[in-house]
């Protein structure tokens, strides 16, 4: 029968939108406003997962984001999301589900004969056996590997995407109970920004699942007033489906909104999730408490719930978890669960209680109303496999740690039990914040604030619904007024007061046999840590509560302990006979609940992930069929392959036309700095290894950097475009980090000088063009700009108009040829390129690219920093030590002078020659001077670039070499797979040494 | 030498529902005087008072922690273990422990679970092509395993990956190391503890050094929070507070202490198969035994002792995992955390005698210690019994800082400095 188990009334579900769902392939129906968890119970569904280890049947323990045991994969192929809970998954229409890590199925699980060996899988099984043979650990642990995990990652790409958001806020509460609630309206009547996030979608937190009144009238109507309030206020943002999950430095709060999770059709165009970044003035934690479980024998099995998650069933999805319920308690408010359940008509076979003397205000009105209480009690046993049928309960010894009489048994299918609360303290903690262990709750509770932050309410250890609205008020308040408003002080609403002490703290419940003997007490349900495993840890010497937990993985499941670590802790303390507050408590880190990657990732994957930088002649280059390198962040043309070529044949023939005629590049993405200010010139004195202060206006000179560690990290030319004014280009991939490490000198080490640095990089275009033509074309283009050597030498730079626009043309070179790169207005250089294209036809201009810029440059010798050097060569090591002033100081000069950089034997730049011509080495190859015939052997150097030139006819390389400077003629070889390629070590100058076409 | 630990052993501690498991180490109270005292009960630092008392028979031994053994980055990191450097010294070094490291189980009689599942290091640019073919082509004719494998063959080895990287990061390529892969850390400090204990070896918790006794430029003890001890050598193991030691010691170190971070996703069933790393975007995974997805994030921009990083590292490497695996973006973050990382301008340890006789320093791990705990503490403790540093760790001396001599590996070290 549908939904059976609903009440005929009551709960904050809509009986008016019935919704269907499937669960483990059957389908059912349960109401909007219904949980995944709260709906099975409704139609009487228990049992609904596995547990991690013994394969135990489990079923929901809780009402929240607590659970352990209710693990579920929802939806599939590319949409399943894995290891949700249950009581956290909004029901909608279509929903489908199932259980996780069973095999073949939830009823039938393999698995489970895990179970009948369990007594030799205690706590750590795995560190003691396995070990033989050695080798078979492979095979043993793809054993393992399959049977561990929950559910399953999704097979395909996720159709969804995420948003990420800032915010700021005076006063950020995490958390819409009545003390979040309190918190928001106090702090937003004062003026302050709020924002107000909660997990849930609906706010009021406790006051939906109890029956408790505030100024009179159901708590769940003062939420509903409350928040009425809160949204006409157009400074408070309201966050339901959001958990505060993370509480960073400098009050950084991270703010995970679910967005479409809970809908049926979900919209194809709006984010699944957001994650919210906020900076907030001052914070208010909220956060609520978390009920904890008893430990007693086999309290795992599927109806033993929390009380508190009993209650909530009954009053606020109008559920009934069971028909005849025990309540087992050590504390007085879990009486209220009772008095619930009773009314909704279930049956209450006794009130087991460990307290001697049950007494409280609940316990009484139990008792009045004819609930049998058994004071002095505990469970010594349940039964039932895949529903508790009946517990077997028994009068305890005075120091709670024996049976004292005979076991007498109750039938049941719904055992509800309550050890008291924890406060969520989690994201105090996560603050830095202290805890203190508080001995009247017997848990832990929040000491000093390291952030500026309070705790309000239950998760402060406050727990009468007056005093934790009070307190909700006084923290929104005080929070406020610490923001800089001003703050009236709202009367406090009327409420009860009960709390739910008295208690008695027993930790664990004994059962006919020592811990360990017979049966289970489990403390960590989701991962199948038992009292005995907590034990056994102990006994071997793992007595740190971080040994304890590694050990056992004791509150390392997806729920990180939310309801084992306080029971952990306690069991612990009881059997070391070391009090709980002094051992201390494992670190909460965070997020509180998990984290969906994307939402982590938000907008910045696919296309966003690292941003893409085109040339403005990229659509030229896209247009003549480029192939693209990937070079820091841009995209450059690597090769123009023509019909029918492939990179070699393209390279040579761009190289060969670049010689011979004309080529042109594209060079827009070296790094342009833009340098300023009376000390300009000192400043690239200190930054660069040469001297700069001759250099006059409408001169180029090139420069080496160093790191402090004397190594080259970068180099380029610098024009002198005036008095104090200077142009800086870096390598395409390093301007970023040049522009950072001039940055930290100037801001850190060198604040006396004036100097102002700009990146301009993305100002220009730049078209390169280079070969013996290039003055010709130029000159075509150009009537105010005097092309004559005299007029225009090597190293200069001219202004003027080219192609009809401005240019600044500057005469250097990379590919060892007459060259001018000139330089126009971003928005130009398109333009630029199309008239050179144009008019350089006669010359049979050639646009060549990354790769033929690498084969002419290293013809020519010249280094690219970061293919010849990798941050471990030194400009003596190039064989460029005369760039080296030894009339100044500058970054690493002082580093350069450790005895290792004079070492003759360092590897050191040189040019290869394989004895072969048709030979061309592989880029990254080692070197040896002897052969052997197998490994180690004693490498002296790598080739650092190798290419096939059609100028020089052969295949040549660029190496660093040990000795190498000094080795020139002698032969190195580089054993390569299958055959060793000799060669000769050569200068690394192969094209026009003298630099003749260079200056020409 | 104590109860063998086995399958056998465990049924039959199985029939006294397992009280009868002796314990895994002691926990004495210091003695007045040690020949040696190991400050610092990490891995490295177990293994060197391990091999102090087996190869050189100094059992008078003790190893003092501030917190709990294995608490610092030994129980922190992200469990990689490889041996595929570039520089000479250093597969030296990386080898030397990786051969350790494939008979520890055996000799520790403790499975510390160490998976050569293997480890790729994926090459997204050409220039990354180039740095790679370099360093396998060393790893080759230093005996090393190390291979080139082609995009398909990427993709046959996680098969879950993108490797189209959306144009932007494609896949050209990785190395492959089939020998690396991964450990279960914390087996590894406790099996080491266990061993060591075993030789005699007194190891002491909650104990935290608060100054060193130095004589005539010798040192004769420390000072702790459980009072002075005497001690003929001290040899300092402290991942993330070394520069600290060397200050109350009077020197200084080349370090720069970081925040690194890593993250664990919800356990899911079998879906990564080995380590991938990922350099160019900074993405390294690989799933534990248990199934959660294990994924190691950047250091933090800034120098902080604080053991827990900055949010922007999070977002940066979890878009980098969303990049490279597009359907891990529906997976969940379970736990975020953080270790403090002591790193070298040249990316490489510092294993050396000091300024201070008697005084040893291991330290300078960077993001990448934990592959090295065998190794390093084997050398160390060879350096820390004879007096002058091993020949594998000679070239890892403080003297390279002064002579400039250098082992750069930041091209082969995992993560970015």
């Amino acid at each position: 029968m549908a939904q059976r188990y609903r009440l005929d009334k009551g709960g904050r579900i809509d009986r008016d939108r019935p919704v269907d769902f499937t669960f483990n392939g059957r389908a059912y129906q349960g109401y909007a406003g219904d949980t995944l968890g709260s709906a099975l119970l409704a139609n009487g569904v228990h049992l609904v997962g596995r547990s991690f280890k013994y394969h135990r049947p489990r079923g929901i323990f809780s009402a929240g984001a607590e659970e352990a045991n209710a693990l579920v994969q929802v939806g599939e192929g590319a949409a399943t999301l894995a290891d949700l809970k249950a009581t956290q998954v909004e029901l909608y229409e279509g929903l489908s589900a199932r259980s996780v890590n069973c095999y073949p199925s939830l009823d039938f699980d393999i698995g489970e004969v895990n179970s009948l060996a369990s007594k030799l899988f205690p706590a750590g099984f795995y560190y003691k056996t396995f070990m033989w043979p050695q080798a078979g650990w492979p095979m043993y642990e793809r054993f393992i590997r399959k049977a561990a995990g929950l559910g399953e990652a999704p097979l395909e790409p996720d159709p969804d995407f995420y948003d990420k958001r800032y915010a700021h806020a005076d006063v950020l509460v995490a958390g819409a109970g009545p003390a979040g609630l309190a918190a928001a309206l106090a702090a937003a009547r004062s003026g302050a920004r709020v924002i107000l996030a909660d997990e849930q979608h609906e706010l009021g937190g406790s006051l939906l699942s109890g029956r408790d009144e505030v100024d009179g009238k159901p708590g769940s109507d003062w939420a509903a007033e409350a928040e009425r309030e809160l949204r006409a206020n157009e400074n408070v943002r309201i966050l339901p489906r959001s958990v505060v999950f993370g509480y960073y430095d400098h009050n950084w709060i991270d703010i995970l909104e679910n967005l479409s999770d809970h809908l049926a059709n979900k919209p194809a165009d709006a984010p699944r999730q957001r994650m919210w970044k906020v900076r907030a003035n001052q914070v208010v934690l909220a956060t609520g408490a978390i009920e904890r479980p008893l430990v007693f024998r086999d309290n795992d099995r599927p109806g033993i719930m929390l009380a508190s998650a009993a209650r909530s069933y009954v009053n606020r999805w109008a559920v009934r978890p069971g028909e005849s319920a025990v309540l087992f308690t050590n504390n007085d408010g879990a009486y209220a669960a009772a008095l619930d359940m009773k009314a909704a008509g279930i049956k209450i076979a006794a009130a087991v209680d460990l307290r001697a003397e049950a007494e409280g205000e609940l316990t009484q009105a139990a008792r009045d109303a004819g609930i049998e209480v058994l004071a002095g009690h505990g469970i010594a046993a349940t039964e039932g496999h895949k529903r508790v049928r009946r517990v077997k309960v028994a009068p305890l010894s005075a120091d709670g740690r024996s049976l004292a009489g005979e076991a007498r048994t109750l039938n049941c299918d719904l055992v509800a039990m309550s050890g008291g609360w924890n406060p969520t303290v989690h994201l105090h903690s996560q603050s830095r914040g202290k805890l203190r262990f508080d001995a009247e709750l017997a848990t832990f509770v929040p000491d000093r604030a390291v952030q500026a932050e309070r705790s309000a309410g239950a998760c402060n250890g406050t727990f009468g619904l007056a005093d934790v609205l009070g307190e909700g008020f006084a923290a929104g308040e005080a929070a406020a007024e610490a923001a800089g408003f001003s703050v009236e002080k709202a009367p406090r609403p009327q409420a009860g007061n009960g709390k739910f002490l008295p208690a008695r703290w027993l930790w664990l419940t004994p059962s006919s046999k020592p811990v360990g003997h017979g049966g289970k007490h489990f403390v960590d349900f989701q991962n199948d840590v038992t009292a005995a495993d907590l034990q056994l840890a102990l006994r071997e010497g793992y007595t740190s509560v971080e040994h304890v937990k590694r050990y056992t993985t004791t509150g390392m499941g997806t729920d990180q302990g939310k309801t084992s670590n306080v029971n952990a802790l306690g069991v612990v303390s009881e059997f070391r006979g070391v009090p709980i507050e002094e051992l201390g408590v494992t670190t909460f880190r965070p997020p509180y609940t998990p984290v969906t990657f994307g939402a982590w990732g938000g907008r910045d994957v696919g296309d966003l992930f690292d941003p893409i930088r085109r040339t403005p002649m990229h659509s030229w280059h896209a247009r003549a069929g480029a192939e693209f390198e990937n070079v820091g962040m841009w995209k450059r043309p690597w090769y123009y392959p023509k019909a029918g070529e492939g990179m070699h044949e393209a390279v040579q023939r761009e190289s060969k036309a670049a010689r011979e005629s004309l080529g042109i590049l594209d060079a827009t993405t070296l790094g342009r700095i833009d340098i300023q200010g009376p000390d300009s010139a000192e400043f690239l004195n200190r930054v660069y290894t040469n001297g700069w202060k001759t250099l006059k206006p409408g001169a180029i000179r090139y420069g080496l950097m160093l790191g402090e560690d004397g190594m080259v990290m970068d180099d380029g030319v610098t024009a002198c475009l005036g008095e104090n004014h200077y142009l800086m280009h870096t390598t395409s991939g390093g301007a970023a980090e040049v522009l950072a490490h001039l940055e930290e000198y100037l801001q850190t080490e060198w604040p006396e000088l004036q100097v102002y640095l700009t990146t301009v990089t993305e100002q220009y275009a730049t078209a390169a063009i280079a070969g013996p033509n290039a003055r010709k074309l130029l000159a075509e283009l150009t009537d105010d700009i005097d092309v004559d050597p005299d007029a225009f030498p090597f190293m200069s730079w001219r202004e003027g108009t080219v192609a009809g626009v401005w240019a600044r043309v500057m005469r250097i070179s990379f590919s060892g040829d007459l060259s001018f790169e000139i330089n126009v207005e971003a928005h130009n250089g398109l333009h630029l390129w199309q008239t050179l294209m144009n008019a350089g036809e006669k010359y049979n201009i050639t646009p060549y690219g990354t790769e033929t810029m690498h084969v002419l440059r290293a013809e020519k010798g010249f280094i690219i920093v970061g293919q010849e050097t990798d941050g471990t060569v030194t400009p003596v090591d190039l064989g460029m030590e005369k760039l080296c002033s030894t009339k100044k100081d500058f970054i690493g000069k002082r580093s350069l002078s450790r005895p290792d950089m004079q070492d003759p034997n360092r590897k050191q730049f040189v040019g290869l020659l394989p004895d072969d011509p048709n030979e061309v080495l592989e880029e990254g190859a080692q070197l040896v001077e002897t052969v052997k015939s197998q490994p180690p052997m004693d490498m002296v150097g790598h080739v650092t670039s190798s290419y096939m030139s059609p100028n020089l006819g052969r295949g040549f390389a660029l190496a660093l070499v040990k000795g190498g400077l000094h080795k020139h003629g002698q032969k190195v070889y580089a054993p390569m797979p299958g055959k060793t390629i000799a060669c000769t070590v050569t200068s690394p100058v192969f094209f026009d040494p003298e630099g003749e076409r260079l200056r020409a | 030498m104590k109860a063998r630990y086995s399958i056998f052993s465990l049924a039959r501690n199985a029939l006294s529902s397992h009280e009868n498991w002796p314990q895994a180490w002691r926990s004495p109270e210091p003695k007045k005087e040690y020949d040696v005292v190991i400050v610092g009960g990490g891995g490295h630092g177990l293994v060197t008072a391990y091999y102090l008392a087996k190869e050189h028979g100094i059992t008078n031994v003790a190893v003092i922690e501030k917190g709990w053994l294995g608490g610092g980055n030994t129980g922190r990191n992200t469990t990689i273990v490889r041996s595929n450097y570039m520089w000479d010294e250093s597969a030296a070094l990386y080898e030397h422990s990786l051969k350790l490291w494939e008979n520890m189980t055996k000799e520790l009689n403790f499975n510390v679970m160490f998976s050569q599942r293997g480890v790729l290091n994926l090459a997204h640019t050409l220039n990354e092509v180039r740095i790679t073919k370099r360093r396998i082509h060393a790893n080759r004719l230093n005996g090393i395993d190390s291979e080139w494998v082609e995009p398909e063959q990427v993709k046959e080895w996680v098969p879950i990956i993108d490797l189209r990287g959306n144009g932007r990061y494609p896949v050209l390529g990785g190395s492959l190391q089939r020998r690396g892969g991964t450990a279960r850390h914390d087996a590894v400090a406790w099996g080491y503890a266990r061993a060591a204990d075993a030789l005699g070896v007194d190891i002491i918790q909650q104990c935290a050094v608060e100054g060193f006794d130095i004589e005539d430029g010798r040192v004769t003890g420390v000072r702790t929070s459980k009072g002075a001890i005497k001690a003929k050598k001290v040899g300092v193991v402290v991942a993330g507070h070394a520069g600290v030691l060397a200050n109350m010691a009077g020197f200084k170190l080349p370090i720069n202490s970081r925040p690194l971070q890593a993250l664990v996703s919800e356990p899911v069933k079998p879906c990564v198969h080995c380590v991938v790393m990922a350099g160019a975007v900074h993405a390294y995974i690989s799933q534990s035994d248990k199934g959660e997805l294990v994924i190691g994030a950047g250091t933090d921009a800034y120098n902080s002792y604080a053991q827990w990083g900055s949010n922007p590292v999070t977002e940066d490497t979890l878009a980098a995992i969303c990049e490279l695996y597009p359907l891990f973006r529906r997976m969940r973050m379970m736990r975020q955390w953080g270790g403090v990382v002591d790193t070298c301008p040249d990316a490489s340890p510092i294993i050396s005698t000091t300024p201070v006789k008697g005084l040893y320093f291991n330290c300078g791990w960077g993001t990448g210690g934990f592959k090295a705990t065998p190794g390093s503490g084997h050398i160390f403790a060879d350096t820390v019994a004879n007096d002058r540093p091993h020949p594998i760790a000679e070239p890892f001396s403080l003297e390279r800082f002064k002579t400039g001599f250098l082992i750069d590996e930041h091209a082969a070290a995992g993560v970015a400095h």
